[in-house]
């Protein structure tokens, strides 16, 4: 369960001066659930997943996530997500087990239940074949597979997915979203942001359009659709974020 | 804080950098072989320039001397120079290095001397040029010699014994023990050797495990762990530690191992002639230990300043700029403690690293000040707690984590 309650984050640069990167956006995904935040780049999808995994603290409002306040309880949120991004890159000279073994440890694991964890991911993911080999040394769908067994040997409640398929290719993308899918089968809370259309379109139970910090709609595809007067999203997300330059 | 998380991190760092080749060139393979290669490398060079330098025939001029043909022949059959007749510009040619030096006869040196009181002979050398001097060193011998027997004829013509020229001999004689004269002459370049491997060893990791991964995009994986952040700072503090101390100690273990197997300290022979006995210079093993203990606090030190602005570095590129005016920084205490004549005093043993440099020419001596010991170590180690201190504080600083 998330709860995010007016988060809002400023950045102070000494050029620019004061900037919002996110401003007093609120929403809530239960168990089972993906959100999906749909946004252009610099939107604030980043600012606001960062603030939700903890590696940002909100300037001002709150979050609630697996039950643990975001500001007061930081150890305890990361204990309970597990998060992914175009950003969060593997170690390139540990191998695919290490990668994983060492994230198990930093997770509090005993050594018994890491092994067996990590056995089951290889075998559920399909690791076995390059389980051994350094990262440095892997193709591209085989990272994917790695970091997604990072993100879960703690089987984390929660699932954060920040651009996940960025500059991947069409059948790595679709594995992501495949096993996105597969998450919410199992009854996780998934926030899944991204700024490709038909990802949100096929993934998303709920979709919040943010734009220059703020969220600007949110509802279920029907709902943006019965919102805007469009058929797609992407002209649902254009009327939203930029009405003049709606067709 | 969490041990537990620290040795994990730790023990990660540790084997991901016994993996990165440039971590391994900087604290293991560059000071096990190439600084001892280079200490002994630059020693055998000099020694085999110096050797050369002593087996070259130097090329002389005799300005004058026209009337004193017995003194030039003899000069001539010593065998020591090539005499050459002196050319207008002889003076040209020793600044050329054409001719190595020239001795001035003066008008009636010959018969003068014979009489038994001559004029001075003057010897012209270039300074600082080893071959001049070398010339300069053999022509003296020369006349002295010549002096010397002029005396024993004079007196002999007297029937007057050689003690009335010389009643008494000067002897010289050491009262230093080896390690003393060791720990004088080696006190001032151990030191400086260590201030750089400590520095250099702590400088890939440093740069590798915070501005590297923040490049490479692991640093972010790592945040999203509930891995506290101190903890995060000190397994990879620690790992910078190690490599630190791991380029000091194969260090000097391999020169240790290099000088053993030689059979010789450095300086060898003719340092502890020149310092007036016959004994090689050692040192004293005590010390060495006392200078390692000493070095934990400095490597601490170095390791937090530079974990601390390597951190602040967006690419392992920008760490690098930044970590390149620090070596001035750290070496300018170190160059001054290793000149001859500054001793230690309660201010010096507050300067850091330059108190290590004064301190260890005194442990490899075997002379231990306790007080300033206890003061250096216990300042040095506050300096490296504060350096540390601010290395999780920046940690925690999302600007610098996240600096774009």
């Amino acid at each position: 369960m998330i709860e995010a309650r007016l988060l809002t984050k400023v950045f102070r640069d000494k050029r620019r001066g004061e900037i919002r990167g996110a401003d007093g956006v609120s929403f809530s995904v239960g168990p089972g659930r993906i959100y999906g935040l749909l946004g252009a780049n610099g939107a604030g999808k980043t600012t606001t997943l960062r603030m939700l995994a903890t590696l940002l603290r909100p300037t001002s409002g709150s979050a609630v996530v697996a039950g643990h306040d975001v500001a007061r309880e930081p150890d305890k949120v990361r204990a309970s997500v597990g998060f992914l991004a175009a950003s969060t890159a593997l170690y390139a000279r540990l191998t695919a087990r290490e990668t994983v073994e060492y994230f198990g440890r930093l997770n509090g694991l005993d050594e018994a239940t890491l092994r067996a964890r990590v056995r089951a991911l290889a075998d559920e993911l399909g690791m076995n074949e390059f389980l051994d080999r350094r990262c440095d040394k892997l193709s591209t769908g085989m990272k994917q597979k790695t970091s997604i067994a990072r993100m879960l040997v703690h089987d984390p409640q929660v699932m954060i997915f920040d651009e996940p398929t960025l500059g991947l290719d069409v059948m790595t993308a679709r594995s992501i979203v495949r096993f996105v899918r597969e998450c919410r089968g199992r009854g996780k809370t998934v926030i899944y942001s991204t700024h490709v259309m038909s990802e949100a379109e096929k993934l998303c139970d709920v979709i919040g359009i943010i734009h220059e910090g703020r969220l600007r709609a949110e509802g279920t595809l029907a709902e943006l659709r019965e919102r805007t007067g469009e058929g797609d999203l992407e002209e649902c997300f254009v009327r939203i974020v930029a009405p003049g330059e709606a067709r | 804080m969490s041990w537990r998380t620290i040795a994990t991190i730790y023990a990660k760092e540790l084997r991901d950098s016994l993996r990165d080749r440039r971590t391994l060139l900087s604290t293991i393979v560059i000071p096990t072989f190439v600084m001892p290669a280079i200490v002994m490398g630059v020693g055998r060079m000099a020694s085999t320039i110096i050797s050369k330098a002593r087996e070259e025939i130097p090329r002389i001029m005799v300005v004058g001397g026209s009337d004193s043909a017995a003194v030039v022949a003899e000069l001539r059959k010593s065998g020591k120079f090539r005499v050459e007749p002196a050319a207008a510009d002889w003076r040209s040619l020793i600044s050329e290095k054409k001719v190595r030096a020239a001795a001035e006869i003066p008008e009636g040196f010959g018969h003068a001397l014979e009489a038994g009181s001559a004029p001075p002979v003057t010897l012209y050398y270039y300074q600082g040029e080893l071959k001049s001097g070398i010339a300069l060193e053999e022509l003296r011998s020369f006349f002295v010699a010549l002096r010397d027997r002029t005396t024993a004829r004079l007196l002999a013509e007297r029937g007057l014994p050689s003690t009335v020229a010389r009643p008494f001999e000067v002897r010289q004689a050491n009262v230093a023990a080896p390690e003393k004269v060791g720990g004088n002459l080696l006190g001032g370049i151990i030191p400086y050797i260590i201030v750089l491997l400590c520095f250099t060893g702590a400088m890939n990791p440093a740069m590798d495990l915070t501005a590297g991964e923040k490049e490479r995009g692991t640093m972010e994986t790592l945040l999203c762990s509930p891995a506290a952040r101190t903890d995060i700072v000190l397994g990879k503090f620690l790992m910078v530690l190690t490599g630190s101390l791991a380029a000091v100690v194969c260090s000097l273990v391999s020169v240790g191992v290099t000088l053993v197997l030689l059979g010789a300290s450095l300086g060898g022979g003719r340092a502890a002639a020149a310092a007036g006995g016959g004994a090689a210079p050692a040192i004293d093993p005590a010390g060495l230990v006392g200078v390692l203990a000493m070095v934990i606090p400095v490597a601490v030190l170095f390791s937090a300043i530079l974990f601390s602005v390597s951190l602040f570095a967006k690419s392992f590129k920008e760490a690098q700029t930044y970590a390149a005016p620090l070596v001035l920084v750290v070496f300018m205490p170190a160059i001054v403690g290793a000149l001859p004549g500054i001793d230690l005093s309660l201010g010096l043993a507050l300067v850091p690293i330059l108190n290590l440099s004064l301190i260890c020419k005194e442990m490899l001596s075997g002379v231990w000040h306790w007080g300033y010991i206890a003061v250096i170590f216990g300042s040095t180690a506050l300096y490296a707690g504060a350096a540390l201190a601010l290395a999780v504080a920046m940690f925690r600083r999302e600007g610098v984590i996240f600096r774009t």
